[in-house]
């Protein structure tokens, strides 16, 4: 391998990997070559399916015994030796892993061990490589927390994982990659499970790995904007192959390839939705229009304990309304009750004090005699396709549930004619009707699951999360197809995401929530552009936008409400 | 409109559950499950056809006015010789697994649809009654199901051990014990499905809670009966097999009975007959041995982590493997290589 130049921390040549399935093997990643030059971010994007997970458990050999491989992956550690992953024997593979290379999971909530502290978990790894006594082995886990940014770590080394926040679990992880110096930093969609603002936390952790610590990190992620921020290189990968590769700047400025071009176009930004159509001027409605389907007053929604003791309250006294024809908008990070509202609309949650009207009734001590008359009017699209069909009824009987249920048919055969329709109008072939819902991709199943909601044309349709479980160019069809339908049917819409960029597309206006209260409420236009809330300005300013330059730009502001 | 296939139901041979994990296995798994499919249907065809199969009944002592004599060692009138009692020692084991077959069948009948039905009400609903019934359930895994099986052949025979009597008070003590087995497991499924999606999708649009515990929930909840059906057999055979033994199971004039026999036979092994002890004993272990070797492979092969599959074969550089189909919009379904990335992460 003459090839290979010494300063490639991880060079890969000719892989190809394949797994055994219960029908054909599936070839996963086919015939790729890459290499990470050191000290540098190493980014590999694509969608799902697109290999790049494969291709980084590859690198630490992380591949279940299903899997076949070919070619050649070369870890080049900090002192020059050098481990065949393919060919390497279990011995060589342990003592490579974390010395030369490490892992930074998705989820950090499961990639540490509940049962351990999370000091006696870094010094494992420690004591698995070098000679140390467990006194140096616990100087060196306060050492590294510190490095981290986890505060006060003489004392934190002590404790249990579930005493982290999200965040410092993955600064956790973050430091038992980092502990042994490990010259490779392998980082699966290190920021997918945490909240945007934590996320630029981390983004800004992971940059110190590479300038402090001198690593070398190959980022694995579907988030454009992570890329912009981060990455030094880009790789973009389609269905076990590499599209593109670039540096940052020149792929995001003058992509080659089509379909990086598509993966690009479809990534939403904020001000280029509605916030770009809305007149800025236009002052915002502050009271409830007449005819709103949905007005809520003070309203307080629990989760009851066990047992009759007092359950969590996870919204505390909101006042919003939906008005007719509305798309409102509901963002907040996880835990700000935005989910709950959405359930409670629907009668899935209690609501406990305050009022909340829908459609006429009153929510709160609601019969379910009433909520049943509700239903028709109502549809909901849940956050995950993949399990929000019955995995034992074909597609069309799914959509027909609820015309069979409310009487407008009498059995899913004698639905099929507006299932039918229904499928049409979501843009998907009638035949799909036929399929089970495993034999759909993701996108498909949303459709369908849209198509499933609209099936007894409701008033007010309840989306919560509807594309977070999608790929971008995925999610970009079916916010276009939910607009659509909007214009077309003129139902009310409440729209819950997480992503400031995705509400833009879709809402007429927006509700900023934080601890089960309403921080920022106003047009799109109003609350993207003119924010007047801390909270909403510091949202905007971590959100990173797929454009380096701008990043760059945005990642100073961000530093400036850091301090807020 | 690009290449949409026609609608792909799966074959009928993948839907049937038995045939399809069969077609699936490879293996020593594939090896287990048709050694424990062998021995079960040799065991039911011989049940069914054991009017047909055996030479003698199971209680007659003479052929043509020519007694059999007792303790007879293998001849050519009785192919394994006879008993103590001058039974015919094969008619008896053909005609016992029509007995055993027969408490298979009424043990599984009175706990499967009575276990199904409290977990599945049970686990829906929660609250009080659930707690109570977890409970209960407990309570009864602490009982010897020999113990309540001896009770309840005293209730309803009153020590009489007629065939119907002594099959009832297995199946009965079986059922007694198996219930909260069938309970746990379908509680267990149910609790897990209703925090499924598309059971709030259900709610959501308004069906009937009925409607949405025999369409959505039961349907999602069986995977691991099957399962439990393998144990619950094996476990009644035992159970008869135990009361006989002890005397309490089923007279050798009422229906033949592997328990019963061995028990008569006890003496016989000190003093060198092996001939009325090891055929009986031979049936049992080969009934309850095939029955758990196809209870234990369909656990292993409807759970995808423990199924082992064939290495996929070089790798083949045909990509084209992996694309399902490309609908008209452009996104690809590829259930599979997403399955394993989530495998192996």
């Amino acid at each position: 391998m003459t090839d290979i130049r010494t300063e490639d921390v991880a060079s890969v040549r000719d892989l190809t990997i394949a797994f055994a399935t219960d029908a054909e093997p599936v070839v996963a990643v086919s015939s790729i070559s890459l290499e990470a030059h050191a000290g540098e971010v190493l980014a590999i994007v694509g969608e799902s399916g697109s290999g790049k997970t494969v291709t980084a458990n590859s690198l630490l050999g992380l591949l279940p015994e299903t899997a076949t491989l070919s070619g050649a992956v070369v870890i080049r550690g900090r002192e020059g030796e050098e481990t065949d992953v393919v060919h390497a024997t279990h011995a060589q593979l342990r003592a490579m892993r974390g010395r030369d290379a490490a892992m930074v999971f998705q989820e950090p909530s499961t990639a540490l061990n509940p049962v351990f502290t999370v000091g006696a978990q870094i010094a494992e790894g420690l004591r698995a490589h070098q000679k140390l006594s467990k006194r140096q082995a616990k100087a060196k886990a306060v050492d590294i927390l510190r490095r981290v940014g986890i505060p006060d770590p003489e004392k934190r080394v002590d404790d249990y994982p579930h005493q982290f926040s999200g965040g410092q679990k993955q600064r956790v992880v973050i430091a038992m990659a980092l502990v042994l110096d490990a010259g490779l930093i392998i980082a699966d969609e290190p920021t997918t499970a945490l909240d945007v603002t934590v996320q630029a936390e981390i983004l800004e952790l992971l940059r110190a790995c590479r300038d402090e610590f001198g690593a070398t990190i190959v980022l694995i992620t579907h988030n454009m904007g992570v890329v912009a921020d981060l990455a030094d290189r880009v790789i973009v990968m389609y269905r076990g192959e590499i599209v593109e590769q670039a540096p940052v700047r020149e792929l995001f400025a003058h992509p080659r390839e089509e379909y990086t071009r598509q993966l690009l176009a479809a990534v939403p930004h904020v001000g280029r939705g509605k916030s770009a159509i809305q007149d800025a001027a236009a002052p915002a409605p502050t009271s409830a229009p007449a005819g709103s389907l949905v007005v809520a007053q003070n309203l307080h929604i629990a989760y009851p304990g066990r047992f009759g003791s007092a359950g969590v309250v996870a919204v505390k006294g909101v006042d919003f309304w939906i008005g007719p024809g509305e798309v409102l908008g509901l963002v907040g990070e996880s835990g700000s009750g935005k989910t709950t509202i959405g359930r409670a609309i629907v009668g899935l949650t209690a609501v406990v004090d305050g009022s909340l009207n829908v459609l006429g009734t009153e929510m709160r001590g609601a019969k379910p005699r009433r909520l049943a008359k509700l239903r028709p009017d109502i549809g909901f699209v849940f956050q995950d396709p993949a399990t929000s069909f019955n995995p034992l009824l074909t597609i069309a009987d799914c959509i027909a549930e609820p015309l069979v249920v409310h009487g407008r048919a009498a059995n899913p055969a004698a639905a099929r004619a507006r299932v039918d329709e229904l499928l049409d109008a979501v843009r998907l072939p009638t035949d799909f009707g036929d399929r089970y819902p495993h034999e759909l991709s993701g996108g498909q199943r949303q459709r369908a699951s849209l198509a499933r909601a609209l099936a007894l044309d409701p008033k007010l349709l309840i989306a919560d999360e509807p594309t977070s479980a999608l790929d971008v160019s995925v999610q970009a069809r079916v916010l276009e197809l939910f607009d659509e339908l909007q214009r077309e049917l003129g139902f009310a819409c409440l729209f819950i995401s997480h992503d400031l960029a995705v509400i833009d597309e879709v809402a007429d206006r927006i509700v900023v929530l934080r601890h089960g209260e309403i921080r920022e409420q106003g047009t799109t236009v109003q609350v993207l552009a003119d924010p007047r809330d801390d909270y909403t300005k510091r949202l905007l300013a971590s959100l990173p936008v797929p454009d380096p330059d701008e990043q760059a730009a945005r990642r100073a502001v961000w530093q400036a409400t850091r301090t807020i | 409109m690009a290449t949409v296939s026609a609608p792909r139901k799966r074959p009928l041979a993948d839907r049937i559950p038995v045939v399809s994990q069969l077609r699936q296995s490879i293996g020593l798994q594939r090896g287990m499950l048709i050694a424990g499919l062998v021995l079960l249907s040799l065991f039911i065809l011989t049940a069914i056809f054991a009017p047909l199969l055996a030479p003698y009944s199971w209680a007659q002592q003479s052929v043509n006015g020519h007694d059999f004599g007792t303790q007879q060692p293998p001849n050519a009138t009785n192919l394994l010789g006879t008993t103590v009692s001058g039974f015919d020692v094969l008619s008896r084991v053909i005609w016992g697994a029509q007995t055993a077959l027969l408490v298979i069948i009424c043990a599984i009948v009175f706990s499967i649809f009575l276990g199904i039905f409290i977990g599945l009400v049970s686990g829906y609903f929660g609250g009080w009654l659930d707690r109570i019934l977890v409970v209960i359930a407990d309570a009864i895994y602490a009982f010897p199901s020999l113990l309540l099986a001896i009770v309840m052949s005293i209730v309803i025979s009153r020590g009489q051990s007629t065939l119907w009597g002594g099959i009832l008070a297995a199946a009965i003590s079986i059922t007694v014990v198996f219930v909260p087995q069938y309970f746990r497991v379908v509680r267990a499924e149910v609790v897990r499905v209703k925090a499924e999606p598309f059971v709030e999708s259900a709610k959501v649009i308004g069906v009937p809670t009925l409607r949405i515990l025999v369409r959505h929930v039961l349907r999602n909840s069986t995977r691991s009966i099957p399962v439990i059906i393998t144990l619950n057999a094996s476990e009644a055979v035992l159970t008869l097999a135990g009361l006989g033994f002890l005397g309490f199971g089923i007279e050798a004039t009422a229906a033949a009975e592997w328990g019963y026999d061995l028990s008569r036979s006890v003496a016989d092994v000190t003093s060198g007959i092996w001939w009325t002890a090891i055929p009986p004993g031979v049936a049992i272990v080969l009934v309850v041995l095939g029955i758990t070797l196809v209870g234990e492979s369909l656990n292993d092969l409807s759970d995808p982590r423990l199924r082992r599959r064939r290495r996929a074969a070089g790798v083949a550089p045909a990509p084209a493997a992996v694309v399902v189909d490309v609908p008209e919009s452009g996104e690809v379904a590829v259930p599979y290589s997403t399955d394993a990335e989530e495998r192996s992460s």
